[in-house]
């Protein structure tokens, strides 16, 4: 019986060395969870979410004091991608946070623009040019549509505008959305009038 | 000869072939329009760039546009006139959208210029300076697929390049441009064969064509004839559709299978479309650069099918009213063919070099789209598959959004999009539709992320400066207010020094003022004594 005893405690004590080793050589710096959460988030940095960011945003989720639906930019597929994460059920996003809208980007009606600089300062991600009495501008492909330059703006010159895609950027739809859009337009055939692009969609090659 | 051992590709399948309607007469060559609208994008890569100015005369063959980087291909005017305008126009794109085209007027003159140096002994000339001025002169894939084909012709660095294949399969339905082009070009298909064998330093030359086109073959085997070239070798392959696809082809002839991730070069195989090798030889040999193309025009909604010799540019609305017009039951305008092709919203669109075919469907063959019923398993999709993947799976998971098993399990970049699955599919459902989206989906989810990591570090990096400049403004009022505090204690030692400075004066001034009145007092008494003397 001693030996049983004697064995089990080394093997313990010496299993409990390794981990505590382990535990101080292999240590990770920051937040493992954190940073998931984090990947999966829009960067928007908009805010909507009450935390001042994407980051703070996704570090009061590891630390389970924020839900998961507060994210409007994001929308169902970011709650649905933390869902899977997190190991919880998806929910509806949460409407006192932000309904789901489309991409759009800020612009500023540089006729208007005094160059009173309120807007750079409210970029979250620097997006916006200018210098003081001069003309302001929006760096497109960086501008996250978070929309905190909009309410600054003394002169209310700054207007959301949806994102139009390129060649290069446009995706097909889902069957699903066309057979919608089919139903809207006229017996879902295409008529072959100029500009009717909504049509154009219903189009089947195959035959 | 020997007859070549032919293997089978899986699945696959016989759509009705529609060649008769538009393959029997010769190429036309289509008078110039009013109005040419080029496209500044007619290839795979970057938008080639404008060197030309709105109100700019140009000639036949002049540069319009110049490549915008190594992926990419420059574009030459198909006639002499003037620039009117480089603006958004309606382009063939499944989109709809526009896109920057060059509006020129042609002047009806024709003027040309000489583009480049005419080369007919292209044997004496480096491989280096051929593929040269392949780049230089706009060629792309006019199969359909439009890849520069300088490019290709690079090959892959440490891999010879054994066999020039020069597809002339042509299997999609209806299409005949690629037929009409081997039967009347032969020649300028092969000697563009020689030149290719030339700058890769192959020693063969398989040209494939279904056996649907027996004048085709019959004319590429006199031109080879003709031309006593043994390094070449013209095999009529069975007629099944997909056989065109490029890999495929290579399957049919040598019984080689490539996967997704290998490029045909890396196994020694470079592949050209028959049109593509006429391009090359006209570029070559003639100094031409690529400004026109044939193009099958064809569907039950014409009056008169067949092939025209069009410049690029070109409104398909104009090609189509010179070639006869449309029938009144016109119903669906497609662009490419019946499998591959994608419906237009407009005939407002130009001649591209990607535009090999517009089919016209008259209301009979354009049916409403039938609903989609459930799927019901049955199995003829993945039967069809000619690349063996599993139609049915990919469909389901693209349909529950799980884009990612739809990419990593079910292989969904291997799909070559030639619509088997959804032709064959007895619930109607649109499959190929699905992948399409998926594809561009899971593309477009990539951008997005990469646009949400470059947000997420312009945002720490703007903290991090925030942060920084609010340290750096305290560290100097810091200073600031150190330096007020040695100021003030070096202060009261000066005014002490200054109040002892006016006090001596003052004490000095004083001592001076009794020195004075001492002197003054001396100065009376003495006086006195003198008067008392007297």
């Amino acid at each position: 019986m001693w030996t049983a005893i004697v064995v089990f405690t080394v093997l313990a004590l010496a299993l409990g060395l390794l981990l505590g080793y382990a535990g101080q050589a292999f240590k990770v710096e920051g937040d493992p969870l954190a940073d998931k959460i984090d990947a999966l988030l829009p960067q928007t940095q908009c805010g909507q979410c009450s935390y001042p960011g994407c980051r703070p945003y996704a570090e009061a989720i590891a630390r389970g004091e924020a839900d998961i639906n507060q994210c409007p930019p994001g929308g169902e597929a970011t709650i649905k991608a933390l869902a899977d994460l997190l190991g919880v059920e998806a929910k509806p996003l949460s409407a006192e946070h932000g309904v789901e809208k489309p991409k759009m980007v800020a612009w500023i009606d540089e006729q208007v623009c005094i160059g009173c600089t309120l807007c750079i300062q409210a970029c979250p991600v620097d997006a916006i040019l200018g210098a003081p009495k001069l003309m302001h501008t929006v760096i497109v492909d960086e501008c996250t549509g978070c929309e905190l330059c909009v309410a600054p703006c003394p002169v209310d010159c700054i207007y959301m505008q949806p994102l139009v895609p390129t060649l290069e950027q446009w995706r097909w739809p889902s069957p699903e959305e066309r057979l919608a859009i089919a139903e809207e337009s006229v017996a879902g055939s295409v008529r072959m009038d100029s500009h009717q692009h909504e049509v154009a969609k219903t189009g089947r090659a195959e035959s | 000869m020997s007859e070549r051992i032919l293997y089978r590709f899986p699945g696959g399948f016989h759509p009705e072939q529609h060649k008769n309607e538009s393959n029997a007469k010769p190429i036309r060559r289509a008078a110039m329009p009013a109005q040419l609208v080029i496209p500044l994008k007619q290839h795979i890569g970057a938008t080639a760039e404008a060197v030309v100015n709105v109100g700019e005369r140009v000639l036949r063959n002049q540069r319009l546009a110049k490549a915008d980087g190594y992926v990419s291909a420059p574009i030459h005017a198909p006639t002499s006139g003037l620039v009117r305008a480089i603006e958004e126009h309606d382009v063939p794109h499944p989109s709809g959208l526009r896109a920057a085209c060059i509006v020129l007027e042609p002047d009806g003159l024709d003027e040309a210029l000489q583009a480049f140096e005419p080369w007919p002994d292209f044997g004496e000339i480096a491989p280096l300076l051929l593929r040269e001025r392949v780049r230089e002169a706009g060629i792309v894939g006019l199969g359909g697929a439009v890849f520069p084909s300088a490019v290709k012709l690079a090959g892959t660095p440490g891999t010879a390049i054994h066999t020039v294949l020069l597809n002339g399969a042509e299997c999609e339905p209806y299409i005949s441009c690629d037929d009409r082009v081997m039967r009347e070009r032969a020649e300028e298909v092969l000697r563009g064969g020689q030149i290719l064998m030339h700058v890769v330093g192959a020693g063969k030359c398989l040209v494939g064509v279904e056996d649907n086109k027996p004048e085709a073959i019959a004319a590429l085997r006199a031109a080879a004839l003709k031309l006593a070239d043994p390094r070449f070798e013209i095999v009529a392959i069975p007629t099944i559709y997909p056989s065109g696809a490029e890999k495929l082809l290579i399957h049919v002839l040598t019984g080689q299978k490539i996967s997704r991730e290998t490029r045909v070069t890396e196994r020694g195989f470079l592949g050209n479309n028959v049109a593509t090798a006429a391009a090359i030889y006209r570029a070559v040999v003639l100094g031409e650069p690529l400004t026109r193309r044939v193009v099958t025009l064809t569907g039950s909604g014409l009056n008169a099918p067949g092939n025209w010799d069009a410049p690029l540019g070109m409104l398909a609305s104009d090609l189509i009213a010179q070639a006869g017009g449309y029938q009144p039951d016109v119903a669906r305008l497609v662009f490419g063919g019946p499998m591959g092709g994608f419906a237009l919203a407009s005939d407002e669109v130009p001649l591209t070099k990607a535009a090999n075919c517009f089919l016209v469907l008259a209301a009979p063959d354009a049916p409403v789209e039938p609903l989609p019923m459930p799927c019901i398993r049955c199995g003829k999709c993945a039967e069809g598959c000619p690349v063996e993947l599993q139609p049915q799976q990919m469909l389901w998971d693209a349909r529950a959004g799980d884009f990612e098993r739809a990419e990593k399990q079910d292989s969904l970049f291997e799909c070559i999009e030639c619509g088997i699955c959804s032709a064959v599919c007895p619930s109607h459902i649109p499959l190929v539709q699905y992948f399409r989206y998926a594809k561009t989906e899971i593309w477009q989810r990539e951008r997005e992320h990469e646009k949400s990591s470059v947000a997420r570090d312009r945002f720490e990096f703007r903290n991090t400066r925030i942060e920084r400049d609010k340290q750096e403004r305290e560290a100097m009022l810091a200073q600031k207010r150190a330096q007020l505090a040695a100021q003030k204690a070096a202060e009261p030692v000066a005014a002490e020094a200054a109040v002892d400075d006016k006090q001596r004066a003052i004490l000095d001034a004083m001592a001076r003022a009794k020195a004075r009145k001492e002197a003054l007092q001396a100065e009376k008494t003495a006086a006195s004594e003198d008067a008392a003397h007297e």
